[in-house]
């Protein structure tokens, strides 16, 4: 019993960080129909600032944590000027082409100035809580309450501010928004900085249980694709759904089937539900 | 139309390409040459799928490691000759290609590319823990040279260049083949609109399918060449990465021609020899040069320069330009 809630807390760790992961791709998806490849370098980039701010200016972890999703939103925001603005009328190929490139650039750039080397980032909660036999580290209760507490103001957010509104009522009807006088602009510029900033948080709190590489953003976002296909794209609630499945899935499929085959699970997920039901599991229009 | 009519210009090529061994000042240069044209043939198959059928496959290099580890696996644990080996390199990736195909190839566009990315993932995870196949993360070693064929023996790296030389004519004259064909033509029209396409009685599943298989036989083939060039493999091989790097030469040299990928292979490994320094860093430069390729620059260096021409022919003609040019460019726009 205690190895199976162990699990679930397991779980719970992952989905949270995916679920905040897929909510901003989710969120991009929406306004611009793309799948955005550099969303995992943004998630990377924010690990790394994060990173230097605790190892190098001896910063406190949250306020490390706020640096991060400030440098990232403004990555975000920067790609999106610069590289998905002026690529707004082409083809989709053009833009999944421009996204990789910012992908490759983001990637060799950490790597030019922190090297290729696998870094450690400190905590302030390393302690290990136990209650009722269950032992919780710190860091995993941090980010589970992190991650709905985030996940819960950008709920808020959405549904209750104006500024808000204007983002779904983008996602939903292009033309519509445009009519009743949403700026197109500013609405994408936001959800690109919203959206780098949940990357850029998920990271500092996934990245002192996991390590600080180049390439660390790759695997996370292939999973958040995951999600947001079985979610259903451009989906928030479906974001957050999918995300706890497929936490859960892999720390159950890690412990009863097989450890060296847990990042396999999610794509074997995908590939077979897509092979019964090509439109996604809650989505409408896959095809 | 001068030196650089469509025949004389890929004779030149070849020319240079047969002299090419002659001209090196050294074999380090030719297996970068070597290394080149193996991943040369790869990208014109990707290019089959992504520039002229508008599927954006993301999987490709997974589908060049099955190749490799077919010739890999067979020569070293099963005791295979190579040619043997090699004979089903390129089947074997098709083969997979068409259960991969059957189910990807149902989803549009993005969905497609999403769809092929999770399957180069396991394609590369299924090869770095499945150890009793594929020695996993250790990797194949001592895999054999090709075996000597009458009287050309190829341990050196002079015959071993021409051999791969050998089979990227081969591999770009079928693609010449394929693309100025009726099938060629149906993958265009697939790729310049779906349903335009099915209302003119084209078969979209199966004509993509077999884009699809045919494109990944050339990663097939191409990495039952390097497993014998190289004669080692690493689950690196199907990295996603190497898609990336094969994405970039197709749209640098003109994604949806013939000729632009297998510039674009050739020259930007080139390019980053000359940029050593770059060496670990090249993405520093070619991440946002591939940013500003496909802002301002969509075709590429050939597709641009074929545009160019087209336009050059039509102002310099007198009478409006006649109706097939303008069909041919149109075809030719939509890259």
């Amino acid at each position: 019993m205690e190895l199976f809630l162990q699990q679930v807390l397991n779980g719970l760790t992952l989905g949270g960080v995916y679920s905040l992961v897929a909510l901003g791709l989710t969120l991009v998806y929406g306004i611009l129909h793309v799948p955005n490849f550099a969303h995992g370098a943004f998630y990377m980039a924010g690990a790394f600032v994060a990173f230097y701010l605790i190892s190098s200016l001896g910063l406190h972890y949250w306020v490390a944590m706020a640096g991060a999703a400030a440098a990232v939103a403004l990555i975000a925001v920067l790609s999106e000027r610069l590289v998905f603005h002026p690529l707004r009328n082409a083809p989709y190929l053009h833009h999944m082409i421009a996204s990789i490139g910012i992908l490759l650039f983001l990637e060799a750039g950490a790597q030019a100035l922190w090297g290729a080397d696998f870094h450690r980032m400190q905590t302030p909660y390393t302690d290990v809580l136990s209650f009722a036999g269950l032992s919780l580290p710190a860091q995993r209760i941090l980010i589970i309450v992190a991650a709905f507490v985030l996940v819960g103001l950008l709920q808020l957010f959405l549904k209750k501010t104006i500024t808000g509104a204007t983002i779904v009522a983008m996602a939903q009807n292009r033309d519509g928004a445009a009519l009743v006088g949403i700026d197109a602009n500013r609405v994408a510029m936001l959800t690109f900085a919203i959206s780098g900033a949940l990357a850029g948080m998920a990271a500092v709190l996934y990245a002192p249980i996991n390590l600080v590489y180049t390439s660390m953003g790759n695997l996370v976002i292939t999973k958040a694709f995951v999600i947001i296909v079985l979610g259903g794209m451009g989906s928030v609630p479906g974001a957050i759904v999918g995300g706890l499945i497929i936490g859960f899935a892999e720390s159950f499929g890690a412990f009863y089937i097989s450890t060296d085959y847990k990042d396999i699970i999610a794509f074997a997920l995908l590939v077979v539900i897509l092979s019964f039901r090509p439109e996604g599991l809650f989505s409408k229009g896959a095809r | 139309m001068s030196v650089l009519s469509p025949k004389i210009g890929w004779g030149l090529l070849l020319l240079f390409a047969l002299a090419f061994p002659y001209l090196a000042g050294n074999d380090y240069h030719l297996t970068v040459m070597s290394t080149a044209y193996i991943y040369a043939i790869a990208t014109v198959g990707l290019n089959l799928i992504t520039g002229y059928t508008g599927q954006f496959n993301l999987a490709h290099s997974g589908f060049m490691a099955v190749g490799a580890y077919t010739v890999g696996i067979l020569t070293v644990d099963h005791g295979w000759p190579f040619w043997g080996a090699f004979a089903l390199s390129g089947v074997a990736a098709a083969f997979l290609g068409l259960f991969v195909g059957l189910v990807s190839l149902r989803l549009k566009s993005h969905f497609f590319s999403i769809f092929t990315l999770c399957v180069g993932y396991i394609m590369y995870l299924l090869i770095e823990k499945w150890e009793s196949l594929t020695h996993g993360t250790v990797g194949i070693v001592g895999i054999p040279a090709p075996g000597a064929i009458g009287p050309f023996d190829f341990t050196e790296a002079r015959p071993q260049y021409y051999l791969v030389l050998f089979f990227l004519v081969a591999s770009l004259w079928i693609m010449h083949r394929i693309v100025h064909s009726l099938l060629g033509r149906t993958f265009v029209a697939i790729r310049n609109g779906d349903h335009l396409a099915q209302a003119l009685g084209i078969n979209l599943m199966r004509n993509k399918l077999l884009a699809f298989m045919l494109s990944v036989f050339f990663s097939g083939l191409a990495g039952g060449l390097y497993a014998g060039y190289v004669r080692f493999l690493g689950p690196g091989i199907a990295g996603v990465e190497h898609t990336f790097d094969m994405t970039m030469y197709m749209l640098v040299g003109g994604i949806g021609t013939l000729l632009g990928p297998l510039l674009g292979a050739i020259g930007m490994p080139w390019l980053t020899q000359y940029l050593q320094v770059l060496q670990d860093y090249r993405f520093v430069v070619f991440g946002p040069l591939l940013v500003i390729l496909v802002i301002f620059l969509p075709h590429g260096v050939v597709g641009t320069w074929l545009r160019w021409r087209r336009r050059k022919a039509a102002i310099a003609s007198p009478a409006p330009a006649p109706a097939p040019a303008n069909t041919a460019a149109q075809g030719a726009n939509h890259a």
